[in-house]
C-alpha cells in the first residue's frame, strides 16, 4: 500500500480536478474531457508499451488513430449497393492486382540473390503495376464517386455494429504496422522517429484523397452509436422517472405545476446527454482496464523482463539469443494495434470520420507529451498522462484567461495588448505543453510516475 | 514552334516553380543537417524555428513601412532581413543556454535531444501565434512580376506565356549567394574546418585543441540565419501561415535524408531533389504531349502520373525508398 501511494495519490487528484470541473462548469464538460481522457489514456498505453517497454520511438500515432477511424467507417456504414454494383468490380479487380504484384514481389525476392538486377525488376514491376491499377481502377473510381455524392459517393461499409470495429481497428493498425516495421524497424532511433511520421503523413493523404474508399475530405456523418440517442431517451418513460427521481428534492421545490414540468424538461434534456456520455465511459473504462491488466501482466512476464533487456542493451540481449528483429517487429505491431482501438473509440464517440482533421500536432506529438510526462514504461504513468495532458490541453484557455486578467488587472480592457493577449488565449495550451514537456524532461526525466521494477 | 511552345510550358510550370520550391527546401535541410552534424539531433523544432524568424521579419517589414522606408521596386522584407536574422541568433543561442546545454553537457542520447526540440516545437509554435495569430499573411510589396505572360506572348509570338515573379528570381539568386557563402565559409576558413573535424570526430576535434562553445555557438549563428531566410523567402513566394511552416518540416527533412544527413552539400541538392520530383510527378503533361505529339495522337486524360493531392506523399516515399536502400543517403552522410 505504502509503495503505491503516489500513485494513488496522483489519480486521486486528477479525479477531483475532473470533478471540480463537474461542479463548477458542468457534468456534461467534465464527462467529455473524462472520455476522452479515457481514450488519450489508450493511445498512451500504445505508445508506451513501444517506448516504454521496448525503447521503440513511434511518431506515426496518427496515421494508426486514422485507420482505426476508418475501420469504424468501414465496419459500420451500411454497404451503398448502387455503388457496389457501379464501380465495385473494377476495386475488387485492382485489390486482386495488388495482391498478385504482392505475391510476384515476394517470390523474386525468395528466388533471386540480392543484386542491382533484382532490385530494378522489382522497381519495374511495382511501377508499372502501379500504373496498371491505376488505368483499371480509374471507371471504377469514377462510377462510385458519381452515386449521390452529396450523400454517398463512396462504397460505404459492412454495416455492423460499430463496436466490432474496435477489433478490426486493431487489426487494421497492426497490418500497417506490419508492413512500417518490416522497412523502418532496422533504423536507428531519430531515422526511425522520421520515417514513421513521413510514412503517417503518407495514409493521412491516402485517407484524404481516396474518396470511393472514406469519402474523403467530405466526411462521413452520422456514425451508428453503441449508446442511446439523446432523443429517444428523452421521451422515454423510465428515463423520464430515473431524471425526476433523481431530482425529487430541486423538483418538489417549484410548487406551480407548469413551471414544475419545464424545469423537469430541462433536467431530462441536460440528463440525456450526461447519460449517453455516461455510456461510453463506461465503455471505454472497460477498455481500459482489460488493457491495464493485459499490459501489467506482460510487462511483469518473462517477456517484458526480455523487453526490457532488449531494450537496455540490445547486443547482450542478442547474445543471450533473443531474436531482437522478431520482438521489436511484434511489439511495434502490439503497440501500434491499441493506437488503432483508441483511434476506432475515438471516431466511435464523435460519430463522424474528418479526415482533415488528422494533424502531427494533436494525434502524435501529443501523445508523445503524454507518454513523457506520465511516465514511460509505467502503465499507470502512461494512463495517468493521457489524464493530465488531456485534462490541461482542454482547460489551458480558461487557465490562461484567469492568469491573464490576473497580472493584468490594473490595465483597461481597452488597451490594445490586453485584447490581443486575451484574443491569442487558445494558443497558450501549446505554450503549457511545451513548458510542461521542457520542465518535466528537464526535472523528472522519467515522468510523474517513474518506471519501477519489482524483482520478487 | 511547336518545341519552343513545349519548353516554354515545362520552364513556365515545372523548371521555375521547382526550383524556387526546391531553393527554399534546401536552406532547410542546410539548417537540419547542421545541427545534426555538430549538435547531433534531429530538430523537430525546424518549421517553428524558421516561422518565428519570418514573423520577426514580417514585423521589422510592418514598422519600415509604417516609417515609409522602402527599397523601390524591391520587397521591404530584404532590409528587415538583417535585423531579423540579429534578433533570431539571439532566439537560438538562448535556447541552446537554456535547454539544449544542459542535455548536451550531459551527452545525453540523440532521442532524448530529439524529445527536447519537441518541446521547443511547443513553445516556438505557441510564441508565434500569440504574437501574430494563426492567420494567413502576404508581406510582400514592390514589384511583383519581372516577366508577364501576356507581355512575353506578345513578344515572342508564342502561344505559352513564361511568368517569373521577382519572389523567384529573388529566392534563386539569394540561395546561390547564401550557399556558396556557406561552403565557402565550411571549406575554406579555419573555423569551418574545424567545424567539420568536430562533426566527423568529436574526441579527436576536441584533442586538437577546438574549442566546442565556439563550435556550437557559431552552428546555431548559422542556424539562425539560415532560418530566417529559408523562412523569409517561402513567406514572400507564397504566404506566411505558421501552421504551413510547421508542415514544411516534412519535405525538409525528407531533403536532409535523402541528401545525406550531416553533410550539407547533400542536403543543398537534396532539396531539389525533392523538389523536382514532387512537381514532375504530380503534374499533367496533356498540354505537353499536345504541343510534341501529332494531333492523331493526342491523349485524351490528363496524363498525369499521380493526382496533386499526393504531392507531400512523393517526397516521403522517396525518403522511405532511400532509407531502405541507400540509408546514408545519395551523397554520403553519416552512416546510420
Amino acid at each position: 500500500m505504502r509503495k503505491n501511494l503516489n500513485v494513488i495519490a496522483a489519480y486521486s487528484i486528477m479525479i477531483g480536478l475532473i470533478i471540480l470541473v463537474g461542479i463548477f462548469q458542468s457534468w456534461n464538460i467534465a464527462l467529455s474531457i473524462f472520455n476522452l481522457c479515457l481514450i488519450s489514456a489508450v493511445m498512451t498505453m500504445g505508445a508506451n508499451i513501444q517506448w516504454g517497454y521496448a525503447g521503440l520511438i513511434n511518431f506515426g500515432i496518427m496515421g494508426y488513430t486514422a485507420l482505426g477511424g476508418l475501420a469504424a467507417v468501414l465496419i459500420s456504414v451500411d454497404p451503398v449497393q448502387e455503388a457496389w454494383s457501379a464501380g465495385g468490380f473494377d476495386i475488387l479487380m485492382s485489390l486482386w492486382l495488388i495482391i498478385v504484384m504482392v505475391l510476384v514481389i515476394r517470390f523474386i525476392l525468395k528466388r533471386f540473390e540480392k543484386s542491382k538486377m533484382r532490385t530494378y525488376s522489382i522497381a519495374a514491376i511495382i511501377i508499372s503495376g502501379i500504373l496498371l491499377i491505376r488505368f483499371s481502377a480509374e471507371p471504377g473510381i469514377e462510377a462510385i464517386e458519381a452515386v449521390d455524392p452529396a450523400k454517398t459517393g463512396f462504397l460505404g461499409g459492412f454495416g455492423l455494429p460499430i463496436i466490432f470495429s474496435w477489433i478490426v481497428g486493431a487489426f487494421f493498425a497492426g497490418g500497417l504496422a506490419f508492413i512500417v516495421g518490416k522497412v523502418a524497424l532496422g533504423l536507428r532511433a531519430d531515422y526511425l522517429a522520421i520515417a514513421t511520421l513521413l510514412i503517417s503523413e503518407i495514409v493521412i493523404a491516402i485517407i484524404k484523397h481516396e474518396d470511393w474508399l472514406t469519402r474523403g475530405v467530405k466526411n462521413v456523418i452520422g456514425l451508428k452509436r453503441p449508446a442511446p440517442y439523446e432523443v429517444d431517451l428523452q421521451t422515454t418513460d423510465w428515463f423520464i422517472n430515473l431524471v425526476e427521481k433523481f431530482n425529487s428534492g430541486k423538483l418538489e421545490i417549484i410548487s406551480n405545476l407548469s413551471d414544475r414540468q419545464a424545469a423537469l424538461n430541462q433536467l431530462v434534456i441536460e440528463g440525456s446527454s450526461v447519460f449517453v456520455k455516461l455510456c461510453y465511459s463506461g465503455l471505454f473504462l472497460t477498455v481500459v482496464i482489460i488493457l491495464l491488466i493485459l499490459t501489467q501482466k506482460a510487462l511483469y512476464s518473462p517477456w517484458g523482463r526480455m523487453m526490457r533487456a532488449i531494450r537496455d542493451n540490445e547486443e547482450a540481449a542478442n547474445a543471450m539469443g533473443k531474436n531482437v528483429v522478431k520482438q521489436h517487429l511484434l511489439i511495434f505491431i502490439l503497440g501500434s494495434a491499441i493506437v488503432g482501438i483508441a483511434g476506432a473509440m475515438l471516431v466511435t464517440q464523435d460519430g463522424l470520420f474528418t479526415p482533415g482533421s488528422y494533424r502531427p500536432m494533436r494525434y502524435t506529438f501529443l501523445i508523445w507529451v503524454m507518454v513523457i510526462v506520465g511516465g514511460s514504461g509505467n502503465n499507470f504513468g502512461a494512463i495517468l498522462g493521457g489524464f493530465v495532458v488531456w485534462f490541461l490541453w482542454i482547460e489551458a484557455a480558461p487557465i490562461a484567461l484567469f492568469l491573464i486578467n490576473f497580472f493584468t488587472a490594473g490595465i483597461p480592457e481597452t488597451n490594445a495588448l490586453k485584447a490581443h493577449l486575451i484574443e491569442s488565449v487558445p494558443y497558450f495550451r501549446f505554450l503549457m505543453m511545451g513548458l510542461g514537456l521542457l520542465l518535466i524532461m528537464r526535472y523528472r526525466p522519467k515522468g510523474i510516475l517513474p518506471e519501477k521494477i519489482e524483482i520478487k | 514552334m511547336d518545341i519552343l511552345n513545349a519548353i516554354i510550358l515545362l520552364l513556365n510550370y515545372i523548371f521555375i516553380p521547382a526550383l524556387t520550391y526546391g531553393s527554399q527546401l534546401a536552406l532547410g535541410a542546410i539548417f537540419v543537417t547542421l545541427i545534426y552534424g555538430i549538435l547531433r539531433f534531429a530538430n523537430f523544432a525546424t518549421g517553428d524555428m524558421m516561422s518565428f524568424g519570418t514573423m520577426v521579419t514580417i514585423l521589422f517589414t510592418w514598422y519600415f513601412q509604417s516609417l515609409g522606408i522602402s527599397p523601390g521596386i524591391l520587397p521591404t522584407a530584404l532590409l528587415a532581413i538583417p535585423f531579423a536574422i540579429i534578433f533570431m541568433i539571439l532566439y537560438m543561442l538562448s535556447i541552446d543556454k537554456f535547454v539544449f546545454k544542459y542535455y548536451r553537457t550531459n551527452k545525453s542520447p540523440p532521442v532524448q535531444l530529439a524529445m527536447v526540440s519537441i518541446g521547443v516545437m511547443f513553445v516556438t509554435q505557441a510564441v508565434v501565434r500569440i504574437i501574430i495569430g494563426p492567420s494567413d499573411r502576404r508581406f510582400f510589396d514592390g514589384e511583383k512580376f519581372i516577366i508577364k505572360a501576356r507581355e512575353f506572348k506578345e513578344m515572342t509570338g508564342l502561344n505559352e506565356g513564361l511568368a517569373l515573379k521577382s519572389t523567384q528570381v529573388l529566392t534563386i539568386f539569394v540561395t546561390i549567394v547564401l550557399v556558396s557563402l556557406l561552403f565557402w565559409f565550411l571549406n575554406k576558413t579555419k573555423t569551418g574546418k574545424s567545424m567539420k573535424a568536430y562533426s566527423d570526430n568529436e574526441d579527436l576535434a576536441l584533442l586538437s585543441g577546438i574549442d566546442p562553445k565556439k563550435i556550437v555557438m557559431i552552428t546555431w549563428i548559422i542556424a539562425g540565419i539560415l532560418a530566417t531566410i529559408g523562412g523569409a523567402l517561402y513567406g514572400l513566394d507564397k504566404s506566411f501561415k505558421p501552421f504551413t511552416y510547421f508542415n514544411n518540416m516534412l519535405p525538409i527533412f525528407a531533403a536532409a535524408i535523402v541528401g545525406g544527413i550531416g553533410n550539407p552539400f547533400g542536403a543543398f541538392l537534396g532539396g531539389y531533389v525533392i523538389a523536382f520530383s514532387e512537381i514532375l510527378l504530380t503534374y499533367a503533361y496533356k498540354k505537353f504531349f499536345m504541343y510534341m505529339l501529332p494531333e492523331s495522337m493526342e491523349p485524351e486524360s490528363l496524363v498525369q502520373l499521380l493526382s496533386t493531392d499526393y504531392k507531400f506523399a512523393v517526397s516521403f516515399s522517396i525518403l522511405v525508398i532511400v532509407l531502405l536502400y541507400r540509408p546514408s543517403g545519395i551523397f554520403k552522410g553519416k552512416v546510420l
